[in-house]
């Protein structure tokens, strides 16, 4: 395990390199005057509904959407800024930090809530919190674990049946992972004992909420944390194998966030389609045409408080504290 | 009529004097307050003519007194001044009427009858002659029970000839007693009032008779 | 007001604009003066914040087996959270090796006891301020120097400076305002003696010289001074330029009287018709003298008193009245009748000089035009506007002369043989208008003329 998370990491700079897309898609016009590419963490299905929507209102712009990891975008982004016109990500503490170093410009006539926005540039689109997704053979039913202690609880009870079925996002490699971890091992010790006991459950990783999931309904997964909750529900085919528990101990909720680059050369084009991905999810729209969570507030019914986009996020962004926390998650984590 | 005339210019004074007299008046010269005072004390006047800057005092200052001590006699004021504020206050001071020098003496004798006609209880001086009774203040001609009041130029040109009977008037002196100066009169106008007086004169023993080439004569009977 | 002054600059605005500008300096200097102080206050509490950041870093840096390990704390930036969202920058150097952060940032020099220092800079093109504290770390073999930079955009700043300046601006506006309403107040309570006494001189009659009686401030005393002698010195020789008139008038008029007396009475005595033409000319030339003289002096008179009317209440029927008691006599050696008419009273405010000057022109025109035994009307009226009418049975004016006969020194065409200066009708005119009303002549259709004086 150990060599195969050195080679992932041996292989992250050859992929950015190689601008292996996950996933790269054209839409409108090929005789459009104006193109508009994206950068983007998110699927391309949950995205379609609203690039039809925006190219209905401009017929004279075309949009290229390239999908990849969130800690790519980072890397690619700052590679070669004059290269993409918008940025999204589900990575707060990335997107942040490349608006704090003066990669975004500024949108006008666009009003958000100060918890939902950060400088006028970066503006968040989704409230999405991370889930603990359980596959119900696993647990009798009324007995599914509803916080971290209960799950933590209901490993070490039955060991045989988790080891080696436990997954969570390998933080060295995604930058949602990493801030999920972060963000629980702020608010709370119980994050540490958790990892320690999926640790020793001999716990997969993954970079991806949507392989976790794959997994999951395969049967290769019992339980699975940190995961998104809305990749979950956006999947028809899951519904009778897995269920997705809000922790109720302490909620980590996540907003993706998107920004127009400070390069780009058709800044009026790259603005409205901001302007227009905060309307469609902030509106009175249809959820079953606009897939992608809409945002919610900053604190929402269940009393789930979304992570605050403010500076501190640059915390953990740091080399030198990231090499310590990286080290203490390995040392729980890979044993 | 008896004339009390103060004037400190001795010339004027003199011309005055000699012009009335020439009209059959009587004149009292004083050539300044003091002696116009004097004179006041001891005569009866039917007319004071005073002059307004004299060497002892105003001519205002003998009028204040004059007025004050119930001295109805009429004043003429003769004055060199000519501003108009000066003739309002003459008038509110106690002057029947004022001349501005130099004066026309046709006026002044106008002036005087209109002034002691104003003054109406005081001693009229009515000319008689043959039966005709002239009272110039008023204007009234009387032969026997009939009275005529005369136009003012009939007046004049009767007073004329009645204040002087026998004498004969040539129409040019006739003309200028009758008309202004500055009058374009033919001496045929004259003829016009001659006619008028004969008419006016034929119930009496008076006749206006024609010298022709010389003027005209007031006969008596 | 100021015809024929020379003025230079107003008392009034040299005041206003005096107070109005310490106003303007003062409120300029309040805002600036505020502004700095609120200035170095928000400054301060920006620092204070950058020092507790700073502080809380460097507390966290440890030396661990010769390597420098760093707990970044996460409320070292939490801490500078902004309204504006302040970018947040930050170095770690070791030495001169840069351990984590941004490379570029500028670094002040920092004493090794930990004080913290600051500075005001640029980075990636926006004023930032940096606060910076360094600490030395001795390991087993070694020591080294960690120095720690954290710095912080100031837009929440500026817009609290902004802030600031808008209301600190406002306070100033609001004092200016104040003061140039107690300024003009001022001003207006300063000038105020001084155009009260403008308007009591302007308000005097024609001949009051007499000394400006009411109390003046004691700034005005000397002009007010100066004012009454002079007022005193005109008024002496005003009064002496009368007499002399009076005196000259007595000079020239009496001779001139002397002369026509004594020429009357020659023409009764001499017969000759050349002698008798010589002295008629004698007396012509002597009444024309006379009476231009009288009329110039008269209109000099009126000209005068026009600008300052001496207005009382005047009844117009009583006027012509006794103006035609004073006139009858002359009227009469024309056998000419002088006949009012009027309906009860025409109660006026005018100046009784002036009008009865102007209406003793008019009649004194008419007798010398009309011929004989003819009748001239005056007919006073009190509605719709008060007026007198002077119609004679005459020639009437000449039609075409009509419209230039009242400017001044113009006769008409069938007065060439009549003595007068031609001044009668300019006269008048000049007194209507004095009033504010007009004269008028006219030619009645069954023939005559007609002078409407109307006020």
């Amino acid at each position: 395990m150990r060599y195969l998370v050195a080679l992932i990491i041996w292989l992250c700079p050859l992929g950015a390199i190689a601008q292996e897309w996950e996933d790269q898609n054209a839409f409108g016009p090929a005789s459009a005057q104006t193109t508009l590419r994206v950068l983007s963490s998110t699927d391309t299905s949950l995205f379609v509904p609203i690039i039809e929507d925006f190219l209905q209102e401009q017929p004279d712009v075309s949009i290229e959407y390239f999908v990849t990891g969130t800690a790519q975008i980072d890397q690619v982004f700052r590679a070669a800024p004059e290269d993409f016109d918008v940025v999204i990500s589900s990575a707060m503490d990335l997107q942040l930090k490349l608006v704090n170093d003066g990669f975004s410009v500024k949108i006008e006539n666009l009003d958000q809530p100060q918890w939902a926005q950060w400088r006028q540039s970066l503006f968040a689109f989704t409230t999405e919190p991370a889930t603990i997704v359980i596959n119900r053979a696993a647990f009798a039913p009324g007995a599914v674990p509803q916080t971290r202690q209960e799950l933590i609880a209901a490993m070490r009870a039955r060991p045989d049946i988790f080891r080696g079925r436990v997954g969570t996002y390998d933080v060295r490699e995604s930058g949602l992972g990493y801030l999920f971890a972060t963000q629980d091992a702020r608010s709370s010790e119980t994050f540490w004992r958790l990892m320690e006991v999926m640790g020793g459950l001999d716990a997969r990783l993954y970079c991806c909420s949507g392989a976790m999931i794959d997994d999951l309904v395969a049967g290769k997964l019992m339980v699975a944390y940190n995961v998104l909750g809305s990749y979950v529900a956006a999947r028809d085919d899951v519904a009778e194998k897995l269920e997705i528990v809000l922790p109720s101990d302490f909620p980590t909720t996540m907003m993706r966030t998107a920004f127009v680059s400070s390069r780009t050369d058709v800044e009026d084009e790259a603005s409205a389609f901001v302007r227009h991905l905060v309307e469609v999810q902030t509106g009175p729209r249809n959820r079953e045409v606009f897939p992608l969570p809409p945002l919610g507030s900053a604190v929402d019914g269940t009393g789930q408080a979304v992570i605050s986009l403010e500076p501190a996020l640059m915390t953990y962004l740091d080399p030198l504290k990231r090499r310590t926390f990286i080290k203490e998650w390995s040392s729980a984590v890979i044993q | 009529m008896k004339f009390l005339l103060v004037e400190d210019n001795i010339e004027l004074a003199n011309a005055v004097s000699s012009r009335l007299h020439l009209d059959g008046h009587v004149v009292d010269h004083a050539d300044k307050i003091e002696d116009a005072m004097a004179f006041m004390q001891t005569g009866e006047y039917d007319l004071i003519l005073l002059d307004i800057m004299l060497p002892d005092g105003d001519g205002r200052t003998f009028l204040k007194h004059h007025r004050s001590g119930k001295n109805d006699t009429p004043v003429i004021v003769l004055t060199a001044r000519s501003q108009v504020s000066d003739r309002i206050s003459l008038l509110d001071l106690g002057a029947d009427d004022y001349m501005t020098k130099p004066f026309d003496h046709e006026e002044l004798q106008a002036r005087c009858r209109a002034v002691l006609r104003r003054n109406a209880g005081h001693a009229q001086s009515v000319t008689e002659l043959g039966g005709v009774a002239l009272d110039p203040v008023a204007g009234r001609l009387t032969i026997g029970a009939r009275a005529v009041t005369l136009r003012n130029r009939e007046l004049r040109l009767l007073e004329l000839l009645i204040n002087a009977p026998g004498q004969i008037f040539s129409k040019a002196k006739l003309a200028d007693r009758l008309f202004s100066y500055d009058e374009d009169v033919s001496e045929n106008a004259i003829e016009v009032y001659i006619g008028r007086l004969r008419k006016h004169l034929e119930p009496s023993e008076l006749r206006i008779t024609t010298l022709r080439g010389l003027g005209y004569r007031l006969d008596h009977g | 007001m100021d015809d024929g002054v020379n003025v230079t600059g107003s008392l009034r605005a040299r005041l206003a604009l005096t107070l109005i500008g310490s106003a303007a300096a003062i409120a300029v200097l309040l805002f600036f003066v505020v502004r700095t102080y609120s200035a170095q206050i928000a400054q301060s509490g920006q620092d204070s914040i950058l020092e507790a950041s700073v502080t809380s870093i460097l507390d966290a840096v440890t030396l661990r087996e010769g390597d420098v390990e760093v707990d970044l704390p996460y409320v070292a930036f939490s801490m500078l959270s902004t309204d504006a969202d302040d970018r947040v920058f930050y170095a770690l150097w070791q030495d001169e090796t840069l351990l984590s952060g941004y490379e570029l940032l500028p670094v002040a020099d920092a004493p090794d006891g930990g004080e913290i220092v600051l500075v005001s800079a640029i980075f990636d093109g926006a004023p930032v301020r940096v606060a910076t504290a360094a600490r030395i770390l001795v390991g087993a073999n070694d020591r080294m120097r960690v120095t720690v930079s954290v710095a912080q955009t100031q837009d929440a700043l500026a817009g609290t400076l902004n802030r600031i300046s808008r209301n600190v601006g406002l306070i100033g506006a609001g004092f200016f305002i104040l003061s140039v309403l107690v300024a003009s107040w001022a001003t207006n309570t300063t000038i105020r003696p001084m155009e009260r006494l403008t308007n009591s001189i302007t308000r005097r009659g024609p001949k009051d010289l007499t000394p400006v009686a009411r109390p003046v401030p004691l700034e005005m005393a000397p002009l007010v001074a100066s004012l009454n002698s002079f007022m005193a010195r005109l008024d002496t020789s005003l009064k002496q330029s009368e007499d002399f008139i009076a005196e000259a008038a007595h000079r020239v008029r009496t001779p001139l009287a002397t002369v026509r007396s004594h020429a009357e009475a020659t023409l009764q005595r001499v017969e000759r018709e050349d002698n008798r033409q010589a002295l008629r000319s004698m007396v012509r030339a002597i009444d024309e003298s006379s009476r231009a003289a009288g009329q110039l002096l008269d209109h000099a008179m009126i000209t005068f008193r026009a600008d300052h009317l001496e207005t009382h209440e005047v009844d117009l029927v009583e006027l012509v009245e006794d103006l035609v008691t004073r006139l009858t006599p002359v009227a009469e050696m024309k056998d000419i009748a002088l006949t009012v008419v009027s309906e009860g009273e025409a109660r006026v405010e005018a100046d009784a000089i002036l009008l009865q000057n102007a209406l003793r022109n008019l009649v004194e025109n008419a007798l010398k035009y009309v011929p004989e035994e003819s009748e001239i009307t005056l007919e006073v009226s009190a509605t719709p506007r008060p007026r007198i009418e002077v119609r004679d049975e005459g020639p009437g004016f000449p039609p075409d002369q009509m419209q230039d006969l009242a400017a001044r020194f113009s006769r008409g065409e069938n007065a060439k043989d009549t003595i007068g200066s031609g001044l009668g009708l300019t006269i008048a005119k000049d007194v209507a208008m004095a009033h504010g009303g007009e004269l008028t002549l006219t030619n009645m259709p069954e023939g005559g003329a007609c002078v409407t004086l109307l006020l």
